[in-house]
C-alpha cells in the first residue's frame, strides 16, 4: 500500500499550477519508500484538460471529477470530490502544495479524513516507511521534525523544496463517481487578479523587492525588474501601508520565493521577511544602513542610497545585454 | 511578603508597555528635536485610559490602585519621559482635588477629564520659591464669593495648554505655611497669561510654562481644602506623586540599560563585542542592581500609600535613589556608546539629558535628602 | 440581527523574544520567553468586536491550554469580548484535538459566526479554521482581508471589512488568495480565518482591563467536552535552521555586476 493522492492545481487560466509537480516530486519521495502508486486528482468545472496535462508525470490514476460546482475551486465544494479519490486512490497520504488553494482545502479535507497534517513541509525523512516530516515552526526560526500517527495523512508542501519529476508515459485517468453534490452555502463573486506582465513572483528566476526604503516609490525597482525579466516582491512594511499589493508580500505570513537570485532593495531584512527569500540561491542586499540585519544573509551587499544605486545598476545591465 | 502582581496588574503594564513601545517610542526622538507638544499622543493615551489614572471610581474613574500607577509610569517613562511628564502632570494638576476636594468639587471639576481629552497643571513653584514652597509669594485676597488672585508660576509643566490649574497662593503671607490656600482655575479667566515653552535640555516633548495671574477672579467654590490648608494639600499631592515621579527616572534608566546591552553586544572592538570584556560587563551589572533596588523602593512606597499609611520616608527614599541612580545609569549609558554616544544618532544622549531633570523636579534629591533627615531625627 | 462571534485567542511565544532550540534539541528554549496573544487571532477578535459594533451581538472568547492562557483570554476580554471559554489542557495539543474542543463549544454555544487567525505563529499550521469548518459542516472563508489599505479611512473608521447582507443569513468575505483578491459569500453559520491585513487591532484600554477582571471565564476539559485529545502529532525534534553565512559588501555598482556575472552566475 502507501498509495499517495495528489491534489492538483490550476492556475486562473485553467493551465496546470507548476506548484503542483513540485507536490508531485514530493509524493515521488513517498512512494520510493513504501512502494506504493502516485495518484492525483484533479476537480474542475472540465477536469480532463487539466488531467491529461497531469497525466505524464509519473502519475498511475488521475481521478476526474468535473462539475459546476467545483468552479474557483471554493473548498467547500472541493473537498468531497478530492475524499472521494482518496477512498478510490485506497490512499494513506493525501499531498498538495502549500498554495492559497492547498491551504484552504487540504486542512478541510484532512477534517473529513480526521487526519493529521503537516503544513509546509521542507523535507521528507525517517527510515523505511517509518514517515517523519520537517517543517517551519516559530517563522522558521526553528525547523521541526514531526510525526504524524493517524491512519490517513495529509501534507502540504513547500514548492520550493522538492524537484518537479520528469514528464513520462502518460497515467491512466479515471472519472470519480460522485454522490449528487449537496447546494452550496458558498458563493462566488469576483475576483480581482494583480495583472502583471512580469513572471510570477513564486515561479520568477528573478526577484526584486522594494522595502520600506523606498518611501514607497517602487519606480527604479520597476525599472531594474524589466531590465532583468525579474518578478516583483515587497516587504510587509510596504504592503501594509498600501505602497503595493498584498500579493507581492515576500515572508513568512506571504510568498516564499527560492529563486535564482534575490536582490532586497531597501529592505530592513526582519526575521519574517528573511524567512521568505532565504532559500534563494544567491542574494544581493541595497540599504543605506550598513547594519542592516539583511545583510548577514546577503552573498553581496551594496551600502547606499538605492535612488542612486538602483538606476546605476539598471544601466549597468542594460548596458551589458 | 508577596512580590508577584496580580494579573491585572500584570495586564495593566502589558498594555502600558505596548503603547509605549508601539506609540511612544517611535515618535520620541522627533519631539525631543523639535519641542512640540505631542498632543495627538496625549489624546490616544487619554483614549486607552492611560492618564487620569487618580481619579477614584466613586466619580468614575478606573480604579487604577497605586501599585498599578507605578508600574504604568515606569513603562510609559521608558517610551519617553518628556511625553509621560505631560501625561503625569495631568494626575498631579487633579491630585489636589482628588485628595481633599468635596464630592462636589470631584463631580464638577474631576469628571470632565473622564469625559473629553482635556489637560490640567500643577502651579507651586514660582520665580522666588522653589525648594522653599512656603515661600510663595502669590496672593489671594477675598472679595465676596471671589478670591482676587495675582502672582506668577513658574516651571509649569503643562502650563501652555491646561483647562484646569491647581493654583497655590497665600491669603496672607505674613502666616507663612498656614496661610497657603489651593484654588482650581478652570479655563483661561481674564488676567491669566501663559507664558512661551520653556527650551528645556530634556524631556521636552512636556510643555513648560509660566503662568502669571493680573487679578484673576477665582469663585470660593473652587478653594481646594479649607484656608490654611494649601500647604498640607501641596504636600499631599506630592507624596502621593513622588513614587510615580521616581518611577519615571526608573523607565529613564531601564531604557539606558537596555540600549546600552544592545549596543555592547553588537559594538566590535578588538575584534570582540565590547560586552566581553569586564569594564563593560561591571557598568552594565551596576545598572542592572541599581535599577532594581529603585524600582522595589517606588513599588514600597507605592504600596503604603495603597495601605494608606504614612510614606513620606519611602517616598523620598524612592525619589532620591532613583533620580540619582537614572543620572549614573544614563551617563555610564553614554560611556559604553563610546562617542557615537554623545552623537544624537544614538538614543542615550537624550535619557541623559532627561534623567537629570528627574533630579530637579517635585523636590530636588538635596530636599528629599532634608525629608528623609528630619524623619530620621524627629523627636 | 444581533450576531454571536466565536473567536479564538490562543497564548503563543511573543515574536520579539528570541526562539532558540534547547540544548536536547527537543524544543524550544521557553525560559525567559514572554508570551501574547496570537497575532492573528488579535485580528480575528477585533473583526468580531467591529461586527458586534455595528449589528449588535457578542463575542465569545475560547482558548484551550493551561491556566496560563487566562491571560490572553483577559486580553480579549480587555478589548471588548462579553465572556471567555478555557478549555483547560495540559500538555501537548495537536490541530485536530483543537478543533474538535472548538467544534463542540460551538456545538453548545451556536454561534453564527467563528473568526479565527488563519495560524498562529508558533507551530505555523494553517489548519484549525478548516478542520473546524469541516467537522461542523459549515462554510468557510480562509484568509479574509480587504481591498482597503490598514492606512484607509474605512480602517481608521474601524468599519468591519467583513460585510453582513442585509437578511443578516450570509457575509461576504474579502479572501487573500495567490494572484489577486476573492471575493465570496458564505451563509450563517460560517468560519472565517484572518489575515493579516483585515484589520489593525484595538489596544486593550485600561477601563477594558479592570471591567474584564468581572467578566466570567467559563471552564471546561476536553474531557468534558468528550472530547479525545491524544495528540495524533509528535513533535520529535527541533534544529536551528540551516544558517546562511553573510557575504561580502562590494563597493560599488560595477563590482556587485561584475561579482553577479563572473562569481554567482545569475546574470
Amino acid at each position: 500500500m502507501g498509495n499517495v493522492l495528489v491534489v492538483v492545481e490550476a492556475n486562473p487560466d485553467g493551465s496546470l499550477r507548476k506548484a503542483t509537480l513540485n507536490a508531485l516530486g514530493a509524493a515521488g519521495a513517498i512512494v520510493k519508500r513504501t512502494g506504493g502508486q502516485i495518484h492525483a486528482v484533479v476537480v474542475a468545472v472540465d477536469a480532463r484538460p487539466l488531467a491529461q496535462a497531469v497525466a505524464p508525470y509519473a502519475v498511475s490514476v488521475v481521478y476526474t471529477a468535473s462539475g459546476p460546482s467545483f468552479e474557483h475551486g471554493l473548498a467547500e465544494g472541493v473537498t468531497p470530490a478530492v475524499v472521494a479519490a482518496v477512498r478510490a486512490a485506497k490512499a494513506d497520504f493525501v499531498v498538495g502544495a502549500a498554495t492559497a488553494f492547498g491551504r484552504d482545502v487540504l486542512p478541510r479535507v484532512a477534517g473529513k479524513l480526521q487526519a493529521a497534517m503537516a503544513s509546509e513541509v521542507l523535507s521528507i525523512e525517517g527510515t523505511g516507511s517509518d514517515f517523519t516530516f520537517t517543517k517551519p515552526l516559530w517563522a522558521g526560526a526553528v525547523i521541526g521534525t514531526v510525526k504524524l500517527s493517524s491512519p490517513i495523512v495529509v501534507l502540504s508542501v513547500r514548492p520550493t523544496e522538492f524537484q518537479a519529476p520528469a514528464a513520462g508515459s502518460a497515467g491512466e485517468i479515471r472519472e470519480l463517481q460522485l454522490e449528487a453534490p449537496a447546494p452550496m452555502r458558498t458563493r462566488f463573486l469576483d475576483f480581482k487578479q494583480v495583472l502583471s506582465t512580469r513572471p510570477s513572483l513564486t515561479e520568477a528566476r528573478v526577484v526584486v523587492s522594494g522595502g520600506r526604503g523606498t518611501k514607497g516609490d517602487f519606480q527604479p525597482i520597476e525599472a531594474l525588474a524589466d531590465a532583468l525579466g525579474a518578478a516583483i516582491g515587497a516587504s510587509r512594511a510596504v504592503c501594509d501601508a498600501g505602497w503595493q499589493p498584498n500579493d507581492l508580500q515576500v515572508g513568512q505570513t506571504g510568498k516564499v520565493v527560492a529563486p535564482q537570485l534575490y536582490i532586497a532593495v531597501g529592505i530592513s531584512g526582519a526575521i519574517q521577511h528573511v524567512a521568505g527569500m532565504k532559500g534563494s540561491k544567491t542574494i544581493v542586499a541595497i540599504n543605506k544602513d550598513p547594519d542592516a540585519p539583511i545583510f548577514t544573509v546577503a552573498d553581496y551587499g551594496l551600502v547606499g542610497d538605492l535612488f542612486t544605486l538602483i538606476p546605476e545598476l539598471t544601466a549597468a545591465i542594460e548596458a551589458s545585454k | 511578603m508577596d512580590f508577584a502582581l496580580a494579573p491585572e496588574e500584570l495586564a495593566l503594564r502589558d498594555a502600558a508597555s505596548k503603547f509605549a513601545r508601539e506609540i511612544i517610542r517611535p515618535k520620541a526622538a522627533a519631539f525631543d528635536a523639535s519641542g512640540a507638544f505631542p498632543e495627538a499622543i496625549l489624546r490616544q493615551a487619554w483614549e486607552l485610559g492611560l492618564t487620569n489614572l487618580t481619579i477614584p471610581d466613586s466619580v468614575g474613574g478606573n480604579g487604577i490602585g497605586h501599585l498599578a500607577q507605578a508600574i504604568i509610569a515606569e513603562e510609559i517613562s521608558w517610551g519617553c519621559s518628556g511625553i509621560g511628564s505631560s501625561m503625569t502632570a495631568i494626575d498631579l494638576g487633579l491630585l489636589p482635588i482628588v485628595l481633599h476636594g468635596t464630592q462636589e468639587q470631584k463631580e464638577r471639576l474631576l469628571k470632565p477629564f473622564l469625559k473629553s481629552f482635556r489637560l490640567a497643571c500643577f502651579g507651586l513653584t514660582e520665580p522666588g520659591a522653589g525648594s522653599d514652597a512656603a515661600g510663595i509669594k502669590s496672593s489671594a485676597v477675598r472679595e465676596g464669593d471671589f478670591y482676587i488672585l495675582n502672582g506668577q508660576k513658574q516651571w509649569i509643566t503643562n502650563g501652555g495648554v491646561s483647562e484646569l490649574a491647581s493654583v497655590f497662593a497665600t491669603t496672607d503671607a505674613a502666616k507663612g505655611r498656614s496661610g497657603i490656600i489651593c484654588l482650581a482655575i478652570e479655563g483661561n479667566p481674564p488676567g491669566l497669561t501663559r507664558g512661551h515653552h520653556e527650551d528645556k535640555m530634556g524631556q521636552r516633548a512636556s510643555n513648560t510654562t509660566t503662568l502669571t495671574f493680573e487679578n484673576v477672579r477665582v469663585p470660593v467654590a473652587n478653594r481646594i481644602g479649607a484656608e490654611g490648608e494649601g500647604f498640607m494639600v501641596a504636600m499631599n499631592t506630592l507624596d502621593n506623586s513622588r513614587p510615580l515621579t521616581a518611577m519615571f527616572a526608573v523607565g529613564i534608566a531601564r531604557a539606558a540599560m537596555e540600549h546600552a546591552i544592545a549596543y555592547a553586544k553588537e559594538r566590535m572592538q578588538f575584534d570582540k563585542p565590547i560586552a566581553t570584556f569586564q569594564a563593560i560587563q561591571f557598568l552594565l551589572a551596576d545598572m542592572a542592581t541599581d535599577i532594581e533596588a529603585a524600582r522595589l523602593l517606588c513599588l514600597k512606597a507605592a504600596w503604603q500609600l495603597s495601605r494608606n499609611e504614612r510614606s513620606t520616608q519611602t517616598s523620598s527614599h524612592a525619589k532620591r535613589f532613583a533620580a540619582d541612580m537614572a543620572m549614573r545609569v544614563t551617563t555610564d549609558a553614554v560611556q559604553v556608546f563610546g562617542g557615537n554616544g554623545y552623537s544624537k544618532d544614538y538614543p542615550v544622549e537624550k535619557l541623559m539629558r532627561d534623567a537629570k531633570l528627574v533630579q530637579i523636579y517635585e523636590g530636588t534629591s538635596q530636599i528629599q535628602r532634608l525629608v528623609i533627615a528630619r524623619e530620621l531625627l524627629r523627636p | 440581527m444581533a450576531l454571536k462571534i466565536l473567536v479564538t485567542a490562543k497564548r503563543v511565544e511573543d515574536s520579539e523574544s528570541k526562539i532558540r532550540v534547547n540544548a536536547q534539541g527537543t524544543g524550544i528554549v521557553t525560559e525567559g520567553l514572554r508570551y501574547k496573544l496570537n497575532p492573528f487571532d488579535e485580528i480575528a477578535i477585533e473583526e468580531a468586536l467591529r461586527l458586534v459594533a455595528k449589528h449588535g451581538g457578542e463575542v465569545v472568547a475560547v482558548s484551550v491550554g493551561s491556566k496560563d492562557v487566562h491571560e490572553q483570554l483577559r486580553q480579549a476580554l480587555a478589548m471588548g469580548a462579553s465572556r471567555a471559554i478555557w478549555v483547560n489542557q495540559v500538555g501537548p495539543l495537536d490541530q485536530l484535538a483543537i478543533a474538535r474542543c472548538l467544534a463542540k463549544i460551538a456545538e453548545k454555544e451556536k454561534p453564527d459566526l467563528a473568526i479565527l487567525g488563519k495560524q498562529s505563529i508558533d507551530g505555523d499550521q494553517g489548519q484549525v479554521g478548516p478542520y473546524l469548518a469541516e467537522m461542523l459542516d459549515w462554510p468557510q472563508a480562509t484568509f479574509a482581508s480587504k481591498e482597503d489599505s490598514l492606512e484607509s479611512q474605512a480602517e481608521k473608521s474601524k468599519t468591519p471589512a467583513l460585510q453582513l447582507s442585509t437578511d443578516g443569513k450570509e457575509i461576504t468575505v474579502v479572501r487573500e488568495v495567490d494572484g489577486g483578491l476573492q471575493t465570496i459569500a458564505c451563509t450563517l453559520p460560517a468560519v472565517v480565518t484572518t489575515e493579516l491585513r483585515l484589520n489593525l487591532p484595538r489596544y486593550a484600554s485600561l477601563p477594558g482591563i479592570m471591567k474584564a477582571k468581572s467578566k466570567t471565564i467559563e471552564e471546561f476539559t476536553p474531557a468534558t467536552l468528550g472530547v479525545d485529545a491524544t495528540p495524533a502529532i509528535t513533535l520529535l525534534k527541533v534544529a536551528a535552521p540551516p544558517e546562511r553565512k553573510a557575504g561580502i559588501k562590494v563597493p560599488d555598482v560595477a563590482a556587485l555586476v561584475d561579482k553577479l556575472r563572473n562569481e554567482a552566475k545569475v546574470i
